[in-house]
């Protein structure tokens, strides 16, 4: 993180309000202390976030006196496009794809931190720690840059800019262990709770707002459920579980036999959708 | 506490990073896949996945491919080989694993030093049925190279050659005689089939022959650590922290040793010395810390340190030199030249640098040295470099963090080589340069004129000379005192001993370069007419000059119009094949992007040209008007 405030311009830290993002934004406060992290948070709404992360963000900015920067893909809305009407590829896309190029764009950063790591997806394993995008935020496997050492390579030219991944090497039980560690805060969803769901399509889905339309024969039951990731709460599947609190879920993790994305429907789309959504500027 | 005391103090034992290297089918990525499924490491709905895309791609027919699982991208999906290199993670009850998953495709060596420069053990897999290829000779050579000293030598697809003892014992007694060179501190040779899983995390009784540990219990046990915390201590800065006037603190992770506050620390290169006050962490400041800690230092005194300074124990001290002898393993597609600037990143450091000598080319095959002028894409050298200051550094063999450097490609910026240094040639602290009374403004002042470097370049018989005859006539009648520096000319005498390929063609232009920087030093204006086809060259003597001294000038004649003119008959002569490496014919011409001043020759007299120069020498106010 500190190669990144060094060598760039215009760093941001994306934030998606998640357990890594929360890691990312911990070992942020100790990189830079006494300091505070010289860039501003980046969020990409793509407003059907639950509401218990919203909120969340919105204290956690509060709490660390950090720059919180919001951006809406207000296109997207206009054109009235939801995960509920659009599918999950179209609102991926022009929500998240399309709302983060906006946003890179806008405040023209050249550096973006993610908390993406190479243990959640085959594609992601090939992402690099310093990942090279063109100036249409492109991403291309084939020329990649070789990353030897601890020696990053960070020139880019003029209009290109870097993703960078500071938990690369981080497995998801290590981000527990963190988080217990450093009692680190996180979204209260992550810890099993009565909570409205409907099952659809195999995954139990949480009403979060009036806005889910309830298909035939669905009606809402209140279950002890939990998330491992999250993301917008109608493409995001909760887990039966009774963990509730950090050493809970650590050992709840150790005995998973499921992994992580599971509960994205965005990945099922097609074999190799990550690496798609990757060649477009999805994180 | 420091963090890797905690890990300690908890009973963790360090991760295990460890690379994995063979030929293509020799079933690598079938052996992580393994691994990770009999350590139930495999996920329900990704095994489910992995049964979906095994009737699909799998070449294993009704089993479960368990290469697919690690071969992550789709077109190396297709094709059956892994292009780059994927990481794996997993752990036991006894250690955590990073694995890196390397190419065995010839071309991509590369990939593999990336992989490796990272790992402390490598598995290098041999297919018993084939034995040693030139590839595995190659992997070898190329993780001890890389400073690895653990090899695990895995004799796989054992169950193809009915678990037979004597063809693993020639396979191991054949790989010892290779690698007794190499400095491998162990090599553990193991016989396995991945693929039915003998002697992965089991102990197969498939062959009772074989009494030594099976894979896992292997990379559970093995001690690889080499003591960093042990050695003197070494922080490169990578960021001076400043929130308020009353504090500075130098933040970076410490290589190797350990300091507390009291201790005494010298800046490297400079040599100035200073006492450690804090050591500063967001959870409180430490009484000590040791190599792989990020800390933040403050010191007793006002020392100027600013990123890239490498603080270290004054009683041992790393050295410091601005030329040096180094491996290079070469990863771009252009080949190296020696004399381009390149852009050499140390530590935190990021200084220019040259090849200077090519001493040989490795042939990591045989190991067998070969003189050479250039190196290509994954060829392997030992060069010596200049770098444009002195740099801290140990050798690489003493402590990687600080005796690795990878080189940038100025245009491209790709990284176009990983480099360990070997020694240093000569110790800068004994080159002082000169100070001098008189400088090149108050020569200049004398002339009543600014120093410059106006650079003519363009095609053959693009009008070069002509332009810049013209123009030294012109200003020598203002009075201007000139000098004129003509590509032919000058190849007569100082450059005789140059020819035409690319590597010669830099050297020429380097050398141009400084004795136009010595025109300028003396208050003149120098006009240089070069071919000078790269943009790499070019940028290089503007870098030698001071801000606003190089002036170039492109002479932008159309090749069609430079082979009609053919003033010296040169174009006819390369066009029927007898001239090589010509200019405009086989050999690029790259365009200058952003020259100073563009002459667009269509059909404007040279006369016309020259104007155009005086005019903007005038307005850059080179000469009065």
């Amino acid at each position: 993180m500190r190669e990144v405030v060094a060598e760039f311009r215009n760093p941001v830290m994306l934030y998606s309000i998640g357990k890594d993002s929360s890691v990312m934004l911990h070992i942020a406060m100790k990189a830079f202390f006494p300091a505070k992290p010289p860039f501003p948070l980046l969020h990409v709404d793509t407003t059907w976030k639950f509401r218990e992360m919203i909120s969340f963000r919105d204290e956690t900015a509060a709490r660390l006196g950090l720059d919180l920067l919001i951006h809406v893909n207000d296109e997207g809305v206009a054109r009235g496009v939801s995960p509920v009407a659009s599918g999950s590829s179209v609102h991926t896309q022009v929500m998240k794809t399309e709302g983060l190029r906006q946003a890179l764009d806008k405040w023209g950063f050249d550096a973006a931190f993610g908390g993406a790591r190479r243990d959640e997806e085959k594609s992601r394993a090939k992402e690099r720690i310093f990942s090279h995008r063109s100036a249409q935020h492109g991403w291309d496997p084939r020329n990649q840059r070789p990353e030897l050492w601890r020696l990053f390579n960070t020139r880019i030219k003029a209009g290109e800019s870097m993703r960078v991944f500071p938990l690369s090497n981080w497995t998801e039980l290590d981000v527990w262990d963190y988080i217990a560690e450093e009692d680190i805060p996180v979204v209260p969803l992550y810890f099993a709770k009565e909570r409205p769901v409907v099952e659809r399509d195999g995954a139990l889905i949480m009403v979060d707002d009036a806005r889910l339309p309830l298909l035939q024969g669905e009606t809402p039951r209140m279950e002890k459920v939990r998330f491992r990731t999250l993301g917008c709460y109608p493409l995001t599947g909760a887990i039966h579980s009774d963990a509730a609190n950090l050493d809970e879920i650590i050992a709840e993790m150790r005995a998973s036999t499921t992994s992580e994305r599971q509960g994205r429907l965005i990945d099922h789309d097609e074999s190799g959708s990550m690496e798609k959504k990757k060649r477009e500027g999805y994180f | 506490m420091s963090a890797a005391e905690k890990l300690a103090q908890r009973g963790v034992l360090p991760t295990l990073r460890f690379l994995t290297c063979g030929s293509v089918d020799d079933g690598k990525s079938t052996l992580i896949g393994r691994l990770l499924f009999e350590q139930k490491l495999i996920f329900d709905d990704q095994l489910a996945a992995l049964e979906r895309d095994s009737k699909k791609h799998g070449t294993v027919g009704d089993d479960i491919d368990f290469a697919l699982l690690v071969d992550g991208l789709e077109a190396e999906r297709e094709q059956g080989i892994t292009i780059d290199v994927a990481y794996r993670y997993f752990s036991t009850d006894k250690r955590a694993f990073i694995v890196a998953d390397t190419p065995g495709h010839e071309q991509y060596t590369r990939n593999m030093a990336t992989g490796a420069s990272n790992a402390d053990l490598a598995i290098i897999l041999v297919d018993a049925r084939k034995g040693l290829l030139t590839q595995t000779f190659r992997h070898a050579t190329i993780v001890s190279l890389i400073g690895i000293r653990h090899v695990v030598l895995a004799v796989n697809k054992i169950d193809l050659v009915d678990y037979d003892e004597t063809v693993f014992d020639k396979i191991v007694a054949d790989f010892a005689d290779f690698a007794e060179s190499l400095g491998f501190r162990s090599i553990t040779p193991i016989p396995m089939s991945a693929r039915h899983g003998d002697n992965i995390s089991n102990p197969s009784a498939r062959t009772p022959w074989f009494k030594g540990q099976h894979l896992l219990a292997h990379l559970e046990a093995i001690d690889v650590e080499e003591d960093r915390a042990g050695r003197p201590f070494r922080m490169a800065v990578q960021w001076v922290n400043r929130p308020h006037l009353d504090f500075r603190g130098f933040a970076g992770t410490i290589s190797s040793g350990s300091i507390k506050p009291g201790d005494e620390i010298v800046v490297a290169a400079s040599g100035r010395k200073s006492r450690v006050t804090r050591i500063v962490t967001a959870g409180g400041d430490l009484d000590r810390a040791q190599a792989g800690d990020a800390v933040t230092l403050t010191l007793a005194d006002e020392v100027d340190i600013a990123r890239g300074d490498l603080l270290a124990a004054p009683q041992d001290r790393p050295q410091v030199a601005d030329q040096f002898a180094a491996h290079l393993i070469w990863m771009a597609d252009e080949k190296m030249l020696p004399g381009r600037s390149y852009l050499m990143k140390i530590g935190a450091r990021l200084v220019p640098a040259s090849i200077t000598e090519l001493k040989h080319r490795v042939d990591v095959n045989t190991l067998d040295k070969h003189a050479a002028k250039t190196l290509a894409l994954n060829e392997v050298g030992f060069c010596n470099l200049n770098a444009g200051a002195p740099i801290a550094f140990d050798p690489y063999a003493e402590n990687h963090d600080t005796g690795a450097f990878i080189l940038i490609d100025r245009f491209t910026n790709s990284t176009a080589a990983a480099g360990m240094i070997s020694f240093g040639l000569r110790r800068a602290t004994n080159v002082h340069l000169q100070e001098l009374a008189v400088d090149k403004a108050q020569r200049a002042r004398l002339k009543h004129q600014k120093p410059a470097v106006l650079w003519f370049t363009g095609l053959s018989g693009a009008g070069k000379s002509t332009v810049a005859n013209i123009v030294e006539a012109r200003l020598n009648a203002r009075g201007a005192h000139t000098i004129l520096l003509d590509g032919d000319n000058v190849r007569h005498g100082l450059n005789r001993d140059l020819g035409f390929t690319d590597a010669d063609r830099v050297e020429n232009i380097r050398r141009v370069g400084e004795v136009a920087k010595l025109m300028t030093e003396a208050g003149l204006i120098a006009l240089c007419s070069f071919i000078s086809p790269f943009r790499a060259e070019r940028r290089m003597v503007r870098e030698l000059l001071g801000e606003g001294e190089f002036i170039e000038v492109f002479v932008d004649t159309p090749l069609e119009d430079c082979i009609a003119r053919d003033p010296k008959g040169l174009y006819k002569r390369a066009l029927a094949g007898e001239i090589k490496n010509f200019t405009g014919v086989d050999q690029a011409y790259e365009r200058p992007e952003a020259a100073e001043i563009v002459l667009a020759r269509n059909g404007e007299s040279a006369e016309k040209s020259a104007d155009e120069v005086i005019a903007q020498l005038i307005e850059r106010g080179i000469i009065e008007h």
